[in-house]
């Protein structure tokens, strides 16, 4: 079955779509499981529809009135998706928070929302969660389901979900018709999520989604891709992030397949090599990751390794090139694929859990073209997906057979893509927001004749594909006039094992700059390896050898770009970039506006003559503890 | 005092008295006593070569003290063998690591499970009824309560040694659980291990001891004066093999020799920023 049988009309719900998969699927399949104590424990849909009715009666029991905002944080597993449906059946509307977040944004958030239900996951959350209630006087009780270091918390408002359960389980005693009843109740128009977007300048904004808006979201992404209700799908990444709830929730009840929670978040590679899932959405950091990875372990590996990974590379490579250019692909490629396939790509696939995949997304930031290619030549069906929290996540996505790398590909069903004379990318789409939570300023801003204004600059190239330049504000002026993205730079410095995060500078400037941020474990092997000497991170970001190497990155970077792109100097950070320090959005996109105004001192630096940079500021760990920096910074120039 | 098998809270569960053990001419202690009660966190503290780790080893039955008695639930145990006292109950972690290196954690945490079980050879190798039930046991409560409890999950077939130090310290304290000890000795847990290490063992330690699924008395020998004083019931202050005080955190802090005996530090605390 796949997710474009289900008929989305204006009457459907989530809860609806949830009792009748429920009802469908019942105690012969498995809905989803959850690796816990060492072993992969399986839910069915029964099991599914029993937690969800019993905490949505819970719910009401403790006084959830529809509209009433529900909030959820923790690390993605059963409980918290169970949580987040409870509070759809109930007619409430749920918000979800970052894991990381810190006290300040969880404060906002759960204020600005009028959050009346927290539901954390364990003592961690739940301390959060104390720590804002006076401040917060709208949020009345508080949830968890880990009991671990809960055995002295005694307050009335705490209450676990197990018991929860057991005040649905009275209530249906009560009122037997009560749950099928909230989930008639409600309409597609209703408001089903309010998602905090992670502003790159600003405050984060509420946007206002339908189950409607959901909905078709997930029909028209699986009208272009079809799944299957025996497809695996490994949830991990954050829910609050607007691509998890695409899979998870609107795709993953049309289709049917099976959620499969890891058991925590640093066994998540592992576990998803356990599963092999058929589709995959992940941001490019991810993917970046797992590029590193790739590239680190060969050079760490013996040199008949290194040789077949180059052959079985090269060939991957003249494929996908074939590929990309719509070339057909004669016979001699074929079985050279083949080749490749067996002595290298096979067994690399297996290890990165990618084997069974058949389409696997990236989509939130912009990856660059050196990553996309790297997997293409392994030969898997990586897709660019373009959307925003605003669209239910997305409007764009590449089409099996019609990738492009420099694309984020052409527009899904039902949606309508243009560029206005600004250049900044529209789309419309039934899957368009109601508006901005409590901002109707910001929403007559964004939303004008149902047209979302994106923000990003981009063209439509000659094949009708949306190449997307990059933000707005962030498009540089070079010096010889023309536009220029530094986010392009910046994703062709990544693909670098050795470097983590990079930052162009060089708007209205002489020439381009630009901090970068050493990939400690990777740099610290490197140095390991040459037997130089360091105890941390500021230490070792300032060595003469790791400034050389990172000219070399750099240099690599540089060589198929104009002169006036190219860039002239550098400076190595004596830190990674943190969405702690606010430096980073929490889906890691770079705050430019922010790290302008925080590391003035170096940019200014880069634009003199100095050879260094003295530096004093404080960095925040994340139990917020504070610690002075005090160094200096080295300056390298390149010959261009 | 109470004999043997079941105590109660509060019972004394370990008693030295006396005890006296010198290597030739270097007396290590010379008439300690201690008594620790159940369920409490009792620690032991004193500069370096004061005696703590040797009284730890004739507590453990690695060392005999020359005069001297240990009372372990009720029972004198001096002529105790080690593997005698752990069936009774006795755990503990080494300052410096015992790990076996080569063995994956789980297999160090399973071999701390090794005293409970009971099939022999024949029936391990058939592994059936009995047998059968007891590995599943054993898996269950390796799994459910130590690796869930320490947050090992994602190293759980990774090599000790290839461990980070303040990982490998986790492990050691999973293996000492292994064996549902009701007396834990703490040889150090903490030495060694960065700010955000400690606050996680002893987050450890305080669940041990305070869950009641556990309800584990520990011994605790430690240099971390902060963590010492915050979560001890008593602490016991050594200095070259004699018993300076024994009391609760309050009464030491103000004890004027136990001052001096940190080389006049006036704040104890200090020890860590």
């Amino acid at each position: 079955m796949t997710g474009a049988g289900i008929e989305i009309t204006k009457d459907l719900t989530i809860p609806k779509l949830f009792v009748k998969q429920c009802k469908k699927y019942g105690k012969n399949k498995v809905a989803m499981r959850e690796k816990e104590f060492g072993i992969w424990i399986p839910f069915t849909w029964q099991d599914y529809y029993d937690n969800v009715k019993y905490i949505a009666l819970g719910m009401v029991s403790l006084g959830l009135k529809p509209g009433d905002k529900v909030a959820m944080i923790g690390d993605n597993r059963p409980e918290g998706l169970w949580a987040e449906m409870a509070a759809l059946c109930a007619g409430g509307v749920a918000v979800w928070l970052f894991q990381d977040c810190m006290m300040d944004e969880v404060k906002y958030i759960i204020d600005h929302s009028d959050t009346k239900i927290f539901v954390g996951e364990s003592q961690e959350e739940v301390d959060k969660a104390l720590s804002i209630k006076g401040e917060c006087p709208k949020m009345k009780n508080i949830l968890w389901d880990d009991p671990k270091g809960m055995r002295n918390y005694h307050q009335d408002f705490l209450m676990s979900l197990k018991k929860v359960k057991e005040l649905g389980r009275e209530l249906d005693q009560k009122e037997p018709e009560l749950f099928e009843k909230l989930v008639e109740q409600g309409t597609g128009d209703d408001v089903c999520l309010l998602f905090y977007t992670s502003g790159t300048t600003s405050l984060p904004k509420g946007v206002l989604l339908s189950h409607w808006n959901m909905l078709t979201m997930g029909h028209n992404l699986m009208a272009v891709d079809p799944c299957y209700d025996t497809d695996d799908f490994v949830s991990y990444l954050p829910f609050a992030w607007i691509g998890e709830q695409m899979m998870s929730i609107s795709c993953g009840l049309q289709v049917g397949y099976t959620l499969n929670f890891p058991e925590g978040p640093d066994t998540a590679q592992e576990n998803i090599r356990e599963i092999g899932p058929h589709v995959m959405f992940a941001p490019p950091r991810l993917y970046e990751g797992m590029t590193r990875q790739v590239q680190v372990k060969y050079i760490d590996s013996t040199w008949i390794k290194r040789k077949i990974y180059e052959l079985a590379t090269k060939i991957g490579y003249k494929a996908a090139d074939l590929k990309f250019d719509k070339k057909p692909v004669p016979l001699s490629q074929k079985v050279l694929n083949w080749f490749a396939l067996i002595i290298m790509q096979k067994k690399l696939k297996d290890h990165l859990g990618l084997s069974r995949l058949r389409h696997c997304y990236t989509g939130g930031a912009a990856m660059g073209p050196d990553h996309f290619r790297f997997f293409h030549a392994l030969g898997v069906n990586l897709k660019q997906i373009y959307g925003q929290t605003e669209i239910a996540g997305i409007s764009i996505v590449h089409r099996d057979g019609d990738v492009k790398f420099d694309t984020v590909g052409t527009p899904i069903p039902e949606t309508e893509v243009k560029i206005n004379e600004e250049g900044e990318i529209l789309s419309k789409s039934p899957s368009v927001f109601l508006g901005y939570y409590k901002n109707d300023e910001a929403t007559a801003e964004t939303l004008v004749d149902g047209w979302l204004h994106s923000g990003d600059r981009g063209f439509i190239d000659e094949d009708g594909h949306l190449v997307v330049f990059d933000r707005s504000k962030d498009v540089m002026t070079l010096n010889d006039g023309r536009p220029f993205s530094p986010q392009y730079l910046e994703t062709r410095l990544k693909f670098s094992p050795f470097i983590e995060e990079a930052w162009a500078i060089g708007d209205k400037r002489e020439f381009i700059t630009a901090v970068m941020c050493i990939d400690y474990a990777v740099v610290g092997k490197w140095a390991d390896d040459r037997k130089l000497n360091y105890t941390s991170y500021p230490e070792l970001s300032q060595k003469p050898e790791v400034y050389d190497l990172v000219q070399k990155q750099i240099e690599e970077a540089n060589k198929d770009l104009p002169v006036p792109a190219k860039i002239n100097r550098f400076v190595n950070l004596y830190k990674v970039f943190d969405a702690d320090d606010e430096e980073l959005t929490r889906t890691s996109k770079l705050r430019r506006a922010f790290v302008t105004d925080r590391y003035k001192d170096i940019v200014d630096a880069l634009y003199s003559d100095a050879d260094v940079v003295h530096m004093d500021t404080t960095i925040t760990y994340e139990d917020g503890r504070e610690q002075r920096i005090k160094t200096d910074l080295r300056i390298q120039k390149l010959n261009i | 005092m109470v004999h043997g098998g079941q105590i109660k809270e509060g019972d004394t569960i370990l008693k030295l008295e006396d005890v006296h053990m010198s290597f030739g001419k270097v007396v290590a202690l010379a008439g300690v006593n201690l008594e620790v009660k159940k369920g409490e966190i009792h620690s032991i503290i004193g500069p370096n070569g004061a005696g703590k780790t040797v009284m730890m080893n004739c507590i453990n039955g690695l060392y005999k003290p020359q005069k001297g008695d240990i009372y372990l639930k009720g029972d004198r145990v001096n002529d105790l063998r080690p593997f005698q006292r752990a069936e009774r109950g006795l755990s503990r972690t080494f300052q410096k690591l015992e790990l076996f290196g080569g063995m994956t954690v789980l297999d160090n945490i399973r071999l701390g499970r090794h005293i409970h079980l009971k099939s022999g050879i024949v029936s391990g190798s058939i592994y059936v009824g009995k047998t059968k039930k007891e590995e599943v046991e054993s898996r269950k409560f390796i799994e459910e309560e130590i690796i869930d409890l320490l947050e090992i999950q994602s190293i759980r077939d990774k090599a000790a040694h290839m461990l980070p130090y303040g990982l490998q310290k986790r492990v050691e304290l999973g293996r000492a659980l292994a064996l549902n000890p009701e007396l834990l000795l703490l040889d150090e847990p903490l030495a060694g291990l960065n700010l955000e290490e400690v606050e996680d063992m002893a987050r450890f330690i305080l669940d041990i001891n305070e869950e009641k699924r556990w309800r584990v008395t520990c011994i605790l020998v430690e240099h971390d004066m902060g963590v010492v004083m915050d979560i001890s019931h008593r602490v016991n202050v050594l200095n070259f093999g004699v018993q300076i005080t024994d009391g609760t955190p309050e009464e030491v802090q103000r004890n004027p020799e136990v001052v001096k005996a940190y080389l006049g530090e006036d704040d104890l605390y200090s020890t860590r920023r």
